[in-house]
């Protein structure tokens, strides 16, 4: 036994992270393959070596809480405004020294102390079939609440994060009891019980499953840029609506950073926001995962152009975070799964 | 409480050895318990008139709708290759345990990717007979009773594995002494050999129900709500720790229920390796068409559990193939399979030498807290693993506190922030497997033999090693095995907390296909399928060999 314990003790101390000159430790919550391209160019142009832990944003949360003041991590990087407010709000998180790129940023992609900030943009409007749905039918995310549309409409599960940063923007917005309303009113629509992911709803409407959907809009694009022939022709048979143009505008959401309470590496971290937000980084971006950039002078790509332009809600968005609890209660009650 | 064995030595080693380990490797769990006296009357109000009861009848509907149907097909499967002969057998043998590589999230995947309605068997219908959306009924995979089926496919092994050691075990003399009587054959089955083979059907069964009672990745990808799905959704969506811990905790004590009962209906029965060679039961040689029965029979869960998921895996990778195999994905398979090794080595010495204390001392409180231990199996991954980061990150803290005041020096996160996290999680979480295992072999063995041992000066260590271990080299091994399948498939707890650039297959395919990207998930996934085969036909080689003579005693 005793043996054993002391094996493992150095098995351990030999394993864990060595000390290298220059580093950076990123917890993502952005997938391996969507970061790691782009975290090699940053260590091939500053020589910084970047240590890179991906997994479910709640979960790095909460590794970055238990390890206190000797968490490794210096950065915390999310797909979701409202893990970054949970962090801000568990005083995991510093302010974020401004730099030059960073104040190029408008000021709903940041937090008011400047603890986290917006690296890109994603919107969430109606995905509508091409032959079965005409574009002037629809107009705002109300109307698919109305009776014609029952049976028609395919939307994931509740669980999942964006449906709930959705809500929690509407009862931002319109308050609880019309935000109510409208959970309410979706969930009676409904085509088939939530499951699958967001393309799975853009192939149901492309199969004419439903006729309209609710996903964001870098997985159409990324349908539409797909090599398999299948899945091209499935994005091809829908479009996007982008809903409530004449008053609140489409629901966005952002995926972003925060700079860690304890982190070790500061300097290089900073450096690593600033190379993120680069023109470059911010291409990348947009022509590899169709994320919209959050800098209002970088140019899109062809594909997402080909969505068209459209106006956002103007909701700060750490009120998200703020409402998420709130928004899964009331899908609760509705008893949208 | 009182104890037979007042005069026994609290503190004699093995005691103080299984203690300390045990409350090691339970500290995840007894954490999730702790939570229970922290009330959380808002959100189990909301839970109580919303979401819970969906919650518990979904669990149970599944956790026994695996159970009904793993027992099912393992014993139907068990009895065709452990009592007749026929052409084909051989390969049959070793084919039936290949679903056991595969996790049962990936085969999810892959019949969604089949039988969705915008997949290529509804499509060709739609194309075929012109139809639309509407005019025909096709059944969801998507539902309850799919997740049902795509548990079952692959954790049927378990009882298959299970009974058919049981089967092939019993003494030929039982059967003669049945005939003798006038017994008619379909009797003696009913009559005799499945109660006799019960307590390890039973068990199998259990240990695929506290899988299925654990599983998060087919339910969540189903959209099935179960108490796996609500621990999340509780704890991320509505933000609140301690009542997702304490419906761990819910569902921890369903699964201690299920291991009362299948502990009390194997109570009655104890098997003893006697010492003599019994004579076992002859194989009945099957002959024409019946042949062709049992061979289709046992085809079927083959085919649905293992070769037309691979082929659909297959298909998806030679489309993606080229772009992904390079230095990374080697490492990728590297990382996997020392993880694996690491951990079932780990976990099957662990499971060795508290089997070997529970016999050494038989005392209720030794037997309770490996009991809890076990406990680990049914707790869902990313439950044991949280507990865990926040002991190990606990002791990391109050160590580097200590290193700095000595020696001015911090050492960092050495057991958070290294495999040694994963390792303890793997062990705790598998524990259940391995002690099923040994706790099965050791069993057999006849306790005089270890009195002959002892009364021969040996030292009980040197008995467990020189005597039992290789006496029960079947059970170590398959211990080993299965523990090592059941890492190399893990998901949730190597995606929490696994160091800084470590990644493993199944965090590879799994991060893919949560992307939505289930045709670039197809080369890691049939790489975990692959590796996971290698212990699988060694399992088979192991179960083919003449077992040791052995016959049971009721």
């Amino acid at each position: 036994m005793k043996n054993i314990i002391s094996c493992m003790f150095v098995i351990a101390a030999l394993l864990s992270p060595l000390v290298m000159a220059e580093q950076v430790n990123l917890y993502s919550a952005r997938k391996e393959a969507l970061i790691k391209p782009l975290l090699d160019k940053f260590t091939q142009q500053t020589g910084i070596a970047v240590n890179l832990v991906t997994g479910n944003a709640d979960n790095l949360i909460t590794r970055l809480k238990s390890e206190g003041k000797y968490s490794p991590a210096d950065l915390l990087l999310t797909t979701d405004v409202g893990r970054l407010y949970r962090a801000k709000e568990q005083g995991l998180t510093q302010q974020i020294l401004e730099s030059e790129a960073i104040s190029k940023l408008p000021n709903n992609f940041r937090d008011e102390q400047g603890h986290w900030l917006g690296l890109s943009l994603r919107a969430r409007p109606l995905m509508v079939s091409v032959d079965r749905v005409a574009s002037q039918t629809i107009a705002n995310l109300e109307d698919i609440t109305k009776p014609e549309w029952k049976g028609r409409v395919c939307i994931r599960s509740s669980s999942n994060i964006y449906n709930q940063s959705m809500v929690a923007a509407l009862i931002a917005q319109v308050g609880e009891s019309a935000a109510q309303e409208w959970v309410n009113g979706l969930v009676k629509n409904f085509a088939r019980p939530p499951q699958g992911g967001d393309r799975d709803q853009i192939k149901a409407v492309a199969a004419g499953l439903c006729d309209v959907a609710i996903a964001n809009t870098y997985y159409l694009a990324g349908m539409l840029s797909s090599d398999d022939e299948t899945t091209q022709q499935q994005a091809k048979k829908v479009k996007v609506i982008w809903p409530n143009q004449t008053d609140r505008g489409a629901h966005i959401n952002i995926s972003g950073v925060a700079l860690t309470k304890n982190a070790p590496n500061k300097d290089a971290a900073v450096k690593l926001i600033d190379f993120l937000l680069s023109n470059e980084s911010q291409l990348w971006y947009a022509t590899t995962n169709h994320e919209y950039p959050v800098l209002a002078d970088i140019a899109w790509s062809k594909l997402l152009q080909s969505f068209g332009t459209f106006k956002t809600e103007q909701v700060p968005l750490g009120k998200l975070g703020e409402l998420n609890a709130a928004a899964v209660q009331m899908m609760d009650r509705a008893g949208w799964k | 409480m009182k104890f037979k064995n007042w005069s026994y030595n609290w503190f004699n080693p093995w005691f103080v050895g299984i203690a300390l380990g045990c409350f090691i490797l339970a500290a995840p769990v007894i954490l999730v318990f702790v939570s229970v006296f922290f009330p959380q009357t808002e959100i189990w109000q909301h839970l109580y008139s919303t979401v819970l009861s969906d919650y518990i009848v979904n669990s149970l509907i599944l956790a026994f709708g695996v159970g009904v149907l793993v027992i099912v097909i393992g014993t139907v499967l068990a009895w065709c290759i452990a009592r007749y002969e026929f052409t084909g057998r051989k390969q049959l043998q070793w084919l039936i345990l290949l679903p056991m590589a595969m996790p049962a999230y990936i085969i999810a995947y892959t019949y969604t990717g089949l039988l969705d309605y915008a997949g290529p068997v509804q499509t060709w219908l739609r194309e075929t007979f012109n139809w639309q959306y509407g005019d025909y009924y096709f059944p969801d995979i998507r539902s309850l009773p799919g997740a049902i089926i795509m548990l079952s496919l692959v954790l049927y092994p378990y009882v298959y594995m299970l009974a058919r050691t049981a089967f092939s075990e019993q003494p030929a003399s039982l059967e003669e002494v049945s005939r003798s009587l006038g017994v008619s054959p379909s009797k003696h089955l009913f009559k005799v050999v499945l109660p006799l083979a019960r307590p390890a059907i039973l068990m199998g069964a259990a240990l695929a129900m506290m899988e299925a009672f654990a599983d998060y990745g087919t339910v969540q990808y189903f959209g099935v709500s179960t108490f796996t799905t609500g621990i999340f959704r509780t704890w991320f969506g509505l933000g609140n720790g301690i009542a997702a811990a304490q419906l761990a905790a819910m569902l921890t004590s369903f699964v201690v229920l299920l291991l009362i009962l299948e502990y009390l209906s194997r109570r009655k029965i104890r098997y003893y390796f006697q010492g003599q060679r019994a004579q076992q039961v002859s194989r009945q040689k099957l002959t024409g068409s019946k042949v062709f029965w049992v061979q289709f029979l046992c085809v079927i869960p083959v085919f649905f559990g293992f070769i037309l998921p691979v082929l659909q895996l297959l298909s998806w990778a030679s489309r993606t193939y080229s772009k992904q195999l390079n230095s990374e994905f080697w490492l990728l398979l590297w990382n996997s399979f020392y993880l694996a090794a690491i951990a079932a080595i780990t976990a099957v010495s662990l499971a060795l030498l508290f089997a070997y204390g529970k016999r050494l001392n038989p005392i209720k409180p030794i037997q309770f807290i490996v009991g809890v231990v076990s406990l680990g199996y049914a707790v869902p991954g990313t439950v044991i693993a949280i507990g865990a980061m926040i002991s190990l990150s606990w002791l990391d803290i109050k160590l580097n506190t200590l290193t700095e005041n000595w020696f001015d020096l911090s050492v960092g996160l050495i057991f958070s922030g290294s495999l040694f996290a994963l390792i303890l999680v793997y062990s705790s979480r598998f524990l259940a497997v391995a002690m099923h295992n040994i706790d099965t072999g050791l069993a057999r063995i006849k306790p005089n033999m270890d009195d002959a041992a002892r009364s021969l000066g040996h030292k009980p260590l040197q008995i467990l090693r020189t005597i039992h271990v290789p006496l029960m080299k079947t059970s170590v091994l398959s211990a080993l095995l299965l523990v090592f399948v059941d890492v190399l498939k893990e998901l949730p707890a190597t995606l929490i907390l696994r160091p800084f650039n470590f990644n493993t297959l199944a965090v590879k395919a799994f991060e893919l296909a949560s992307d939505e990207r289930l045709m670039d998930a197809a080369l890691p996934a049939l790489a975990i399928v692959s590796v996971g085969i290698l212990p699988v036909i060694l399992l088979t080689m192991l179960m083919d060999k003449p077992s040791p003579h052995s016959s049971q005693i009721k």
